[in-house]
């Protein structure tokens, strides 16, 4: 359809001034904000058709190319003679606006014109391979405008942003639009974004950030920096989501973190008031979660944390290995090893604390883990007062355990509190020094029925199995069968008792018969029993005779227990002590006065196991004995006498005899152990390289048996030499460094 | 028959001739080493034991006095090794004869004039070792015995090191005097105390590495000349 007459071609300046010229002006009425805001179909229609046919038309008719240029040549002149200058004349916010105005303008403006040419996307450009109308369009804006204005632009905006940055309001609207035109007018290329603005930014931003940190880290304290610099930190963020490209967040949160964190990273955790060693002493949980949330992932920075992490823990286990020796040393106050209960408990808390930390202020970070674990290795292993943190651990373990200890606790803390020993049991290196003192402190529970619960002890035999492997409790457990097992025995004795005709023993007897191996060793002595129990014994061994005649029975008195009645004058007390001390008393039943002399031949025992009973009957709580002189120990000149005026307002007492201190055997048993482990490991060791150097040798035999004991190297090297003496190895003719094995 | 068999009994009569030649020479050589061995056993015979047919310290005592050499210098042990000697204090007529043979002597005067040449012939390092660790070996006089006491330790070191290695040799036997730790020493130990001697820069001791496999003596001994210094 055409509305004008048709009388030929168009010629081409016709065409242009009597139709398009019309149009654009109107185009550009609309963009200054005048009449109307859009053409109409027809007028659209009108437009496109003018250019249709000019392009259409047969040569030298044919327009495409001069219209192509004239649309670019339009588009240029109107950012020439209006944009520009207008532009010209505005300087920073004010610049920035008329920039957003103009760009979204000449948007407006190459969309139209783009429509009525667009006849020339279709086949002239299309053959030809030019830019599109659109692009081509846009370009020219970016040509001239942007090309001339781009630093101005940058750095208002630049400036807009520090502004903000002090604490001003700012048209955030306007910098989003900014930088979208700077990422529009790349036309699908970010360059002009990054290269054009978000470089100069970035810099501009390490600048001001590394300014104010360097007041701030004078200014203020550790913790209110972190907080300033997590501030800091969100506002970014922040910023980025309202007015800046996604693509930014990342590498501008970077450099913010450097210049205010990396930077000042050993001033400000060093720092001598307010550092991470502070925050740590005053358990500023927050601070430091605070601290590690903005430090973890830069590798310098948590390094220096675990070690000031490690560092404190460690100077606060030291401490209180300090107060333990203390109080030890100050003996008056340390009956019955309190004080190594004490600091066992603190020991324990002190763990559970730092546990806290690593778990919630520091995420439970491996390498956090690790400088925790550190620590409690370095004081778990010092020795107190002589004594080694293995020791204690079982002596409190036995407190736990055992009826009558210094705490009475429920099942369920019971339960918890044995968890955190077998925790705690890792970080010891002499695993096989406490094996050996619980086994020992096990068997008196288990001899002398002390123990409280069969279900807690069980219990914790399988929470050691599960970390230290089945060698390590394997004799523990055989220790509890074997009760099990005794108590069969003895249902089994009583019935041998009531069925075959043996004449009554006279008393009630119950026997306890251990495997050899399982428990420690006790040494037996051969205490004359008193005719009563001998006969008991001689029943006892017929009726094991019928269980099995494989195997041996050594009878070991010293642990055993007896029930006595004593007749005094005022009443009869029941006695309940040892064996040993019970073979004294009825001693008395046949003689008056006994002299030290006599008592020793007519018992057969050794003088310190003689001084120790008789001094529990004379000397101590309970006077069954009168001694003279009435000195206060025993000597062996000394005379018993039977106290029949003794009394107490109990009917039963028990008579207590006191233990011997078996700390030097158990070292003494272990360090054999020790070297017996070592010969072991080496011998095994060789048997399947068959030659090996010594270094190698040596981190092997270490490894093999960590989970026991750290063993000296000293030590291995002196079994190394005595097993080369005893021909199981020979030094290498070449190379005296490597050994090799002889078969 | 004429020529040829002039010629076979010529040939028969220079053969045996030549047999006889041989022969002569044989029995004369052979009877220069009978002569030898006679004389090497004289020798042999007049030290020693009448009874025992061995060679006992006291003979070996007289031996030294001939000698003109002390019954406790190193020149004998040397001659011990030389003849292979098993038993400390004891030469067995075989041992005697093997020990003058290597030497080429026959007579109290070669054998003193062969001492001097011994020693440097036991001095040279390819022999030094051997020597050093059969020393060792010769004081370990019971059956069975694997190490030697401290006191008698420090007078073989002496004895074999002093020579090559006195400020070793008096600081080590300064040393093992004052420990208390080991009371013998065994063969490890001797040995690697001659590769000390050998590897080991002395007094700084510099290169000394307690990370190699020196035994725990030698440790010990570092140990004690560094804090000495101090």
């Amino acid at each position: 359809m055409t509305v004008y007459g048709k009388s030929g071609p168009i010629e081409f300046n016709v065409g242009w001034s009597e139709f398009m010229e019309k149009g654009i002006s109107r185009l550009k009425t609309i963009l200054d904000g005048n009449e109307g805001t859009s053409f109409s179909s027809e007028e659209y229609m009108f437009l496109y058709t003018i250019i249709f046919d000019m392009c259409t038309q047969k040569p030298p008719f044919d327009h495409s190319q001069k219209l192509y240029e004239k649309y670019k040549e339009c588009i240029n002149e109107y950012i020439m003679i209006t944009v520009l200058p207008s532009l010209r004349k505005k300087h920073n916010e004010f610049m920035l606006m008329e920039l957003v105005k103009r760009w979204s303008n000449h948007k407006v403006m190459v969309r139209w014109l783009s429509r009525f040419f667009s006849y020339l996307d279709r086949y002239y450009i299309a053959r030809r391979s030019l830019p599109l109308l659109k692009e081509a369009g846009l370009k020219c804006f970016q040509d001239l405008v942007h090309q001339e204005l781009k630093s101005k632009a940058r750095d208002a905006v630049i400036n807009l942003i520090n502004q903000e940055r002090e604490g001003e309001q700012i048209d955030r609207a306007l910098l989003k639009n900014v930088i979208d035109l700077f990422i529009e007018i790349g036309m699908g290329s970010m360059d002009y974004y990054e290269k054009g603005f978000q470089d100069a930014m970035l810099i501009d931003t390490s600048a001001f950030y590394s300014r104010k940190a360097s007041n701030w880290i004078v200014q203020y304290s550790c913790p209110v920096y972190m907080l300033k610099a997590e501030e800091c930190l969100n506002k970014e963020r922040e910023r980025v989501s309202y007015y800046l490209h996604s693509s930014t967040e990342t590498i501008l949160l970077e450099k913010v973190h450097k210049e205010l964190l990396v930077v000042y990273t050993n001033q400000l955790l060093e720092k001598e008031h307010s550092g991470l060693h502070i925050l740590l002493k005053n358990d500023k949980v927050e601070d430091v979660t605070r601290i590690y949330r903005l430090f973890h992932k830069n590798t310098k920075a948590l390094e220096l944390i675990a070690n000031m992490f490690k560092q404190h823990v460690n100077s606060e286990g030291m401490i209180l290995v300090q107060q333990a020796e203390d109080a030890v040393g100050n003996k008056a106050g340390n009956a019955g090893g309190a004080q190594e209960q004490v600091f066992m408990r603190k020991v324990i808390e002190l763990h559970d604390k730092y546990l806290g930390y690593v778990k919630k202020c520091f995420s439970e970070n491996f390498l956090i883990h690790k400088a925790f674990k550190e620590a409690f290795e370095i004081f778990c292993n010092k020795a107190v007062a002589g004594s080694s943190c293995a020791e204690f651990l079982a002596s409190y373990t036995d407190d736990i355990l055992k009826k009558g200890g210094s705490q009475k606790l429920s099942d369920e803390v019971i339960e918890e509190t044995l968890e955190k020993v077998v925790n705690l049991l890792a970080y010891i290196s002499e695993k096989d020094l406490f094996a050996e003192f619980y086994r020992k402190k096990l068997s008196r529970r288990l001899l002398f029925d002390r123990s409280v619960s069969d279900d807690h002890e069980r219990s914790i035999l399988t929470k050691l199995k599960q970390q230290c492997g089945t060698q390590f409790t394997s004799k523990m457990e055989g220790m509890i069968t074997d009760l099990t097992l005794a108590k069969e025995n003895q249902n089994h004795f009583q019935e041998y008792l009531n069925n075959r005709q043996v004449a009554s023993l006279g008393m009630d007897l119950t026997v306890t018969v251990l495997t050899t191996g399982f428990w420690p060793v006790y040494k037996s002595s051969d205490l004359n029993l008193p005719a009563e129990m001998v006969k008991c014994v001689e029943v006892f061994k017929k009726f094991y005779q019928t269980k099995t005649k494989s195997r041996k029975l050594t009878w070991i008195y010293s642990l055993g227990t007896c029930n006595l009645k004593g007749n005094f004058e005022q009443k009869s007390i029941e006695l309940i002590l040892g064996t040993y001390q019970a073979a004294a008393l009825l001693l008395f039943n046949d003689a008056d006065r006994l002299s030290y002399s006599d008592i020793k031949i007519q018992l057969n025992l050794a003088d310190e196991d003689l001084v120790r009973l008789l001094q529990s009957l004379s000397c101590a709580k309970y006077k069954i004995l009168n001694k003279s002189p009435n000195t206060r120990s025993v000597s062996p000149n000394d005379y018993f006498e039977f106290n029949s005026k003794f009394t107490d307002r109990m009917r039963r007492i028990k008579i207590p005899l006191p233990s011997v201190d078996e700390k030097k055997k158990v070292v003494e048993d272990v360090e054999k152990d020790r070297r017996y482990n070592v010969d072991a490991s080496l011998v095994r060791i060789m048997k399947s390289r068959k030659i090996l150097g010594y270094q190698q040798l040596l981190m092997e035999c270490v490894e093999q048996l960590s989970p026991l004991f750290k063993p000296d190297v000293k030590l291995i090297k002196k079994r190394i030499e005595d097993l080369i003496a005893r021909d199981y190895l020979e030094r290498d003719e070449e190379n005296p460094n490597m050994f090799k094995y002889l078969a | 028959m004429g020529r040829a068999s002039k010629r076979k009994s010529d040939f028969e009569s220079s053969a045996s001739a030549k047999n006889a030649r041989v022969d002569s020479v044989r029995s004369a050589s052979s009877k220069a080493v009978t002569k030898l061995q006679e004389r090497v056993d004289e020798l042999y015979n007049k030290y020693a034991n009448k009874t025992s047919e061995l060679m006992d310290p006291e003979g070996i005592e007289a031996l030294c006095s001939a000698l003109k050499v002390d019954h406790t210098d190193v020149r004998i042990l040397m001659l011990a090794w030389k003849m292979k000697a098993e038993k400390q204090g004891y030469f067995t007529k075989d041992e005697w004869r093997r020990g003058l043979k290597a030497l080429r002597v026959d007579t109290m005067n070669k054998l003193k004039k062969a001492l001097p040449e011994l020693e440097k012939e036991v001095l040279k390092s390819e022999n030094f070792e051997n020597f050093y660790n059969f020393s060792f070996r010769y004081c370990l006089t019971e059956e069975k015995q694997k190490c030697l006491d401290i006191e008698s330790t420090c007078l073989l070191i002496d004895l074999v090191l002093g020579s090559q290695y006195r400020p070793q040799v008096d600081s080590f036997t300064e040393f093992l005097k004052i420990q208390s730790d080991y009371k013998v020493m065994n063969m490890d130990q001797w040995t690697n105390f001659l590769r000390f001697c050998q590897e080991i820069s002395f007094p700084d001791l510099q290169n000394y590495d307690t990370c190699q496999a020196w035994p725990l003596i030698l440790d010990n001994f570092v140990e004690w000349m560094k804090e000495k210094k101090m």
